[in-house]
């Protein structure tokens, strides 16, 4: 889970790239946003580099929580 | 010696021409009297005001008498959109696509108390016409208000698709405009229309409304001009006038040149890794062209270009100074940090755009490298 609360874009999609840079095939990784341009970008990362967007869901405190799967 | 600029954000304000700008001086020259008294130079001012709207409605493809003149295209969307709603009586939704302008939606929203229907797009910007029939099916729908072409992706909606479902349910079909006339030949599937002469070319200022002869509306406000209360300016109406004159003079020629310039960016922008462009290959208009770059500050990218001397658009969240990114973008599943927004204007140059293609693989480069995300393809 990478907490990228606060922060806004394309810093929250930066994180999220560079956590699946050092993650294995198969791995899901969450990022939990407070920016209302993630909900979007998360989808679109993942079609434009080959990875699966998973879902999302709200988190405690209004932020909402974003998975892939890396392929 | 310093480049000269590349100015490539023409949607909604493209440069004035020689000839627009003679027109204008000539406006203030001669229709600087108020349109409505009894007198000569009333007279003169009231000839140039109807030989404007005259060759405006010869270019839309309808009677003088139709067409009205609005102080901008955000006051023609709400006199348009309050006046037919007002007429339907009864009848309380309004039933409008996913990627209209912020600024139909808010005349939208306010006419119908928030009762709106949001038709979602394709991942191209086409209007779902299942989910559009649909919605439509509902027995309250006042008006539908669909898109000619889209100002950010450029994609050119089916209108006799969707004029076929609106009539089908006897629904008023109201057509942006905005950002078509003047580049590709007005749409035919409407009831009333909306366009915007600071986009092909005329001076800001102005807006433009066109309604069939048989569509009721209702005026919002009890006395005066229902369109342009106090008058619309004389010499601004002259000006876009001459401008729609000009681009339609030569607007084949200009068009198949803005596809190739607008082709050749498509092509070489989806060769760099990272960089989604976006909008029907195809269905589109000539001149409009939109792609966003994974991991690059959307605000850092226009205010680089612009050091380097390219104007661009975006509709990153972060450039438009909101929170919420362009509702085109989001609607349409694309990127929406990142993003770089042109519309060609007529004058622009191979060369020209050979110089953008290197500067924003060299921006975004720099951008990438600068953000610490890892290396892309």
């Amino acid at each position: 889970m990478i907490d990228a609360r606060g922060l806004i874009c394309p810093l929250p999609i930066i994180e999220l790239a560079r956590t699946a840079a050092d993650a294995a095939r198969g791995d899901t990784v969450t990022v939990e946003c407070t920016d209302l341009a993630a909900r979007y970008d998360v989808p679109a990362w993942a079609r434009l580099t080959g990875n699966e967007f998973v879902g999302e869901s709200e988190t405690d405190g209004g932020a909402i929580a974003l998975t892939v799967r890396l392929r | 010696m310093a480049a000269a600029r590349i100015y490539l954000d023409a949607g909604g304000s493209a440069p004035l021409s020689a000839r627009t700008r003679d027109a204008l001086s000539a406006g203030f020259a001669d229709g600087w009297a108020d349109p409505g008294r009894l007198h000569a130079e009333s007279r003169r001012a009231r000839a140039l005001l109807e030989g404007a709207a005259d060759a405006i409605a010869e270019a839309i493809g309808v009677r003088m008498e139709d067409v009205h003149f609005t102080a901008s295209p955000h006051e023609a969307f709400n006199r348009v959109i309050a006046g037919i709603f007002s007429a339907r009586r009864g009848r309380e939704r309004i039933v409008v696509s996913a990627i209209e302008r912020d600024a139909l939606v808010h005349a939208a929203a306010h006419a119908s108390s928030d009762r709106l229907s949001t038709v979602p797009v394709s991942a191209a910007g086409h209007i779902g016409l299942d989910d559009l029939a649909e919605a439509m099916r509902v027995p309250d729908v006042a008006l539908l208000a669909v898109q000619h072409a889209n100002q950010e992706i450029g994609t050119v909606q089916d209108l006799a698709a969707v004029s076929a479902l609106a009539q089908r349910a006897a629904v008023p079909l109201i057509v942006d405009a905005t950002a078509s006339i003047g580049h590709v030949d007005p749409p035919a599937h409407w009831d009333a229309l909306v366009a915007h002469p600071g986009d092909w070319g005329g001076p800001a200022g102005l807006g433009v409304v066109a309604l069939r002869p048989q569509l009721r509306w209702l005026p919002a406000w009890p006395e005066g001009d229902p369109w342009a209360p106090g008058n619309v300016s004389v010499p601004l109406a002259l000006a876009a006038a001459v401008a729609l004159q000009e681009r339609l003079e030569n607007l084949h020629t200009v068009s198949r040149h803005m596809s190739d310039l607008v082709r050749r960016l498509r092509e070489q922008l989806a060769l760099v890794a990272g960089i989604d462009v976006v909008g029907d290959p195809d269905m589109r208009l000539p001149h409009v062209l939109t792609f966003s770059c994974l991991y690059a500050d959307g605000e850092a990218l226009v205010a680089e270009l612009d050091r380097r001397g390219f104007a661009v658009g975006s509709g990153s969240a972060c450039a438009t100074g909101t929170l919420e990114p362009s509702r085109v973008l989001a609607a349409i599943g694309a990127l929406t940090h990142g993003n770089v927004r042109i519309a060609l204007p007529p004058a622009a140059t191979h060369a020209e755009v050979e110089r953008f293609l290197a500067a924003v693989v060299d921006v975004v480069g720099d951008l990438r490298t600068r953000s610490g995300a890892p290396r892309l393809g």
